[in-house]
């Protein structure tokens, strides 16, 4: 049993590396936002799987709100923002999908030549979850700085926050562990807000504002 | 004093969080400009009192979530002085800002209700007892002034937030998992569960620690908490979110938030100081210290915006306070503290003027911007006196701690002394050019009347602090900040 729920946490929790690597190579954003509910998907698995046998129930919280907000509300409410926006047919330039990937793999490499020997005292589970928790981390950050348009970018973020997740949960008895994935949905929430409001007025507000900036400026 | 104290009902540290906690509720509810700037004076006023009061009277670490010691109450009593002074500056300004239309009056509530939302969380930050809360505090802090910076709704000011938004959020990511690091290096020495995070327990078993995961840990703590701070390949989002905000907002961000996130690394710079077998974080702060003085010294010559060109110097000051800290020892520490202390209430006196000078002008646009001690000679002179006294000309009392880190330096490292200086003499020939131009010369036409008149009460008060420290710095403040300087190691 020992053996199993060890091997069944680093199966999920790789699975979540694997997610990582497909949203680096989609370059539509409909596609993006779907592996990215998948992503959310697997780390809801992975953290109540640890709330299972770590028997932590305040962890099943945390696996809830990920698979609610980040599976089903957020790539939904998205999804709607992206077609009124008329960019889901977009095709993005995601500058070589080769040199990406290999970079990803590097990244990975990195993540466990770092963390491997530096949590060699943590107990195993939470040893191997951190490093693939890190390569998650690192992935998101790679997708944040590959990819121009916004709502990439807030889905790297996002990843980015669910490898955070990974590691917060696999770190057994961390307190604070739901408030701060609650804090980290605000400010997940926040992002979406923010690029809703912004791109509505990079659209339609555009003019008012230049009229603005021309007032200021004629009257100097 | 502490008879008295004991006569309220609830602790001074608690205090600091309520006022500014129940200030903002109350002053989300006041549509008038008047009244809302009033009690937003008031609550700053009364925190700042209670912080006061921490001098003295100190909870027990124990039996709370917060707790104070020699090194954050100078950062408490510095940090809700500025909140002050700020305060008294923005009634000011945000009236001229309502009467010229950038401001919309409906963000008036918005507004006050967000600089004491912020006034709690750096109070909250800079109290905790727990990495895990600090963590949570200047997360609500880099929220609040995201909302801040983009309060002018124009494209550059959303632009500015969004950028300071992306770039604070990643920022604040890492610093979350160098704190689970930290956490699972407490783990097995402290035991489960909350203790593990509590920052008394986790100073008093540094020793114990792991120092594998205290090394990781800390390399993300630094990229972090060091976005925050604005070190230099970290900056990006710092002058934008300067340039575009409310200047009170700027006046904060610079002489306030750099310093929390400074604070939270300082304190994981002591615990792996602490640690025997750890990695020494000195020689990385440093680093990223000259990094950040040098270049910001070359931008700052590039800089067409007035507030850019400042929001540049305090990336220079960063700069200089986090090479202070890095080099440690009781000298440089002590260079460091009067530094953070001095950078801040120039920086926020600077900001002050400034304000007020894009506003009479009607411009950010240094090139727009001339003889200003002819046009408005208070104003002008005030500027003059500040940007003299954060480009470290003595009398000032950025100054006597910028000699100090220098000659400091000369005597245990010399090789580092030679980019310091450079670094120095670099943004000091920028400011001083740029000085002569803003200052001097023919003035350029103003858009508003002579007769209005703004308050010139913070500026001035900050700037004769700055001179006082030049030229004498009391006993117990120094015996003070050595003690401080002892406890950084």
């Amino acid at each position: 049993m020992e053996r199993f729920s060890l091997d069944a946490a680093h199966l999920l929790a790789g699975g979540m590396v694997l997610v990582s690597f497909m949203m680096l190579y989609q370059n539509r954003i409909l596609g993006l936002l779907n592996v990215f509910a998948a992503h959310a998907v697997v780390l809801s698995l992975s953290v109540a799987w640890q709330a299972y046998i770590q028997s932590a129930p305040h962890l099943f919280v945390t696996a809830a709100i990920a698979l609610i907000l980040k599976a089903i509300i957020i790539p939904v409410a998205l999804h709607h923002m992206v077609v009124r926006l008329g960019v889901h047919r977009d095709i993005e330039t995601v500058g070589g999908i080769g040199p990406t990937m290999l970079m990803g793999i590097g990244l990975v490499a990195l993540s466990m030549v770092v963390m491997l020997p530096a949590a060699a005292e943590a107990d195993p589970i939470a040893r191997e979850d951190l490093a693939l928790a890190l390569s998650v981390i690192l992935l998101g950050l790679l997708m944040m700085v590959t990819r121009q348009n916004a709502i990439s970018q807030i889905v790297g973020f996002m990843s980015l926050e669910n490898g955070l997740v990974l590691a917060a949960t696999g770190a057994r008895g961390m307190p604070l562990v739901v408030e701060i994935s609650v804090a980290f949905s605000v400010l997940v929430a926040f992002i979406v807000i923010g690029v809703f409001l912004f791109r509505i007025r990079e659209r339609f507000d555009t003019i008012d504002t230049q009229a603005l900036d021309d007032f200021r400026e004629g009257r100097e | 004093m502490s008879a008295l104290l004991h006569l309220l009902p609830f602790a001074p540290i608690d205090a600091v969080l309520v006022v500014p906690g129940v200030a903002a509720f109350i002053l989300a509810l006041i549509p008038q400009y008047r009244l809302g700037a009033r009690v937003n004076m008031l609550a700053s006023g009364l925190t700042f009192l209670f912080a006061l009061t921490l001098l003295v009277e100190r909870p027990d670490p124990t039996v709370s979530f917060l707790f104070v010691d020699d090194l954050n109450v100078v950062f408490i009593v510095l940090g809700t002085f500025v909140g002050f002074t700020t305060s008294i500056f923005s009634a000011s300004y945000i009236g001229h800002e309502i009467e010229i239309g950038r401001l919309k009056p409906g963000y008036i509530r918005f507004y006050h209700g967000m600089y004491q939302a912020l006034s709690f969380s750096m109070n909250l930050g800079l109290t905790a007892n727990n990495v895990g809360l600090m963590w949570v505090a200047v997360e609500l802090a880099t929220l609040t002034t995201v909302l801040m910076v983009g309060l002018y709704r124009t494209q550059a000011a959303l632009e500015a937030a969004w950028k300071y938004f992306i770039l604070g959020s990643v920022g604040i990511a890492l610093a979350l998992f160098g704190t689970i690091l930290i956490y699972m290096a407490a783990r097995p020495v402290i035991g489960e569960g909350h203790d593990a995070m509590v920052w008394t327990t986790l100073i008093a078993n540094a020793a114990a620690l792991s120092p594998e995961l205290l090394n990781v840990a800390f390399v993300f703590l630094m990229l972090g908490y060091g976005t925050k701070v604005g070190l230099a390949p970290l900056h990006a989002w710092l002058p934008d979110a300067h340039a575009e905000g409310p200047t009170p907002i700027s006046a904060v961000l610079s002489g306030l938030l750099l310093n929390v996130a400074l604070y939270a690394l300082l304190r994981f710079k002591m615990l792996l100081a602490a640690n025997p077998f750890a990695v020494a974080p000195g020689p990385l702060l440093v680093t990223l210290g000259l990094v950040s003085l040098i270049f910001a010294g070359f931008m700052l010559y590039l800089r067409r915006d007035i507030k850019r060109l400042f929001a540049y110097s305090s990336i220079e000051h960063m700069g200089l306070i986090a090479f202070a800290f890095g080099m440690g020892g009781p000298l440089a520490n002590f260079a460091g503290l009067l530094h953070m202390t001095m950078h801040s209430l120039t920086k926020s006196a600077i900001f002050f003027a400034v304000g007020q000078v894009a506003q009479v002008k009607g411009t950010q646009k240094i090139a727009d911007i001339r003889g200003l001690t002819e046009s408005h000679p208070t104003l002008g002179w005030s500027l003059v006196v500040g940007v003299a006294a954060i480009a470290g000309l003595p009398p000032m009392g950025i100054f006597t701690s910028e000699f100090l880190l220098v000659s400091s330096t000369f005597a245990r490292e010399p090789l580092l002394a030679i980019p310091l200086v450079f670094g120095l003499l670099l943004a000091f020939g920028a400011l001083v050019w740029r000085l002569t131009g803003i200052a001097f010369g023919k003035p350029s036409p103003s858009v508003v009347d002579a007769g209005r008149r703004p308050s010139m009460l913070p500026l001035i008060v900050h700037l004769v602090l700055v001179l006082i420290a030049g030229l004498y710095l009391p006993g117990p403040l120094v015996a003070w900040f050595q003690n401080v300087a002892r406890m950084l190691g």
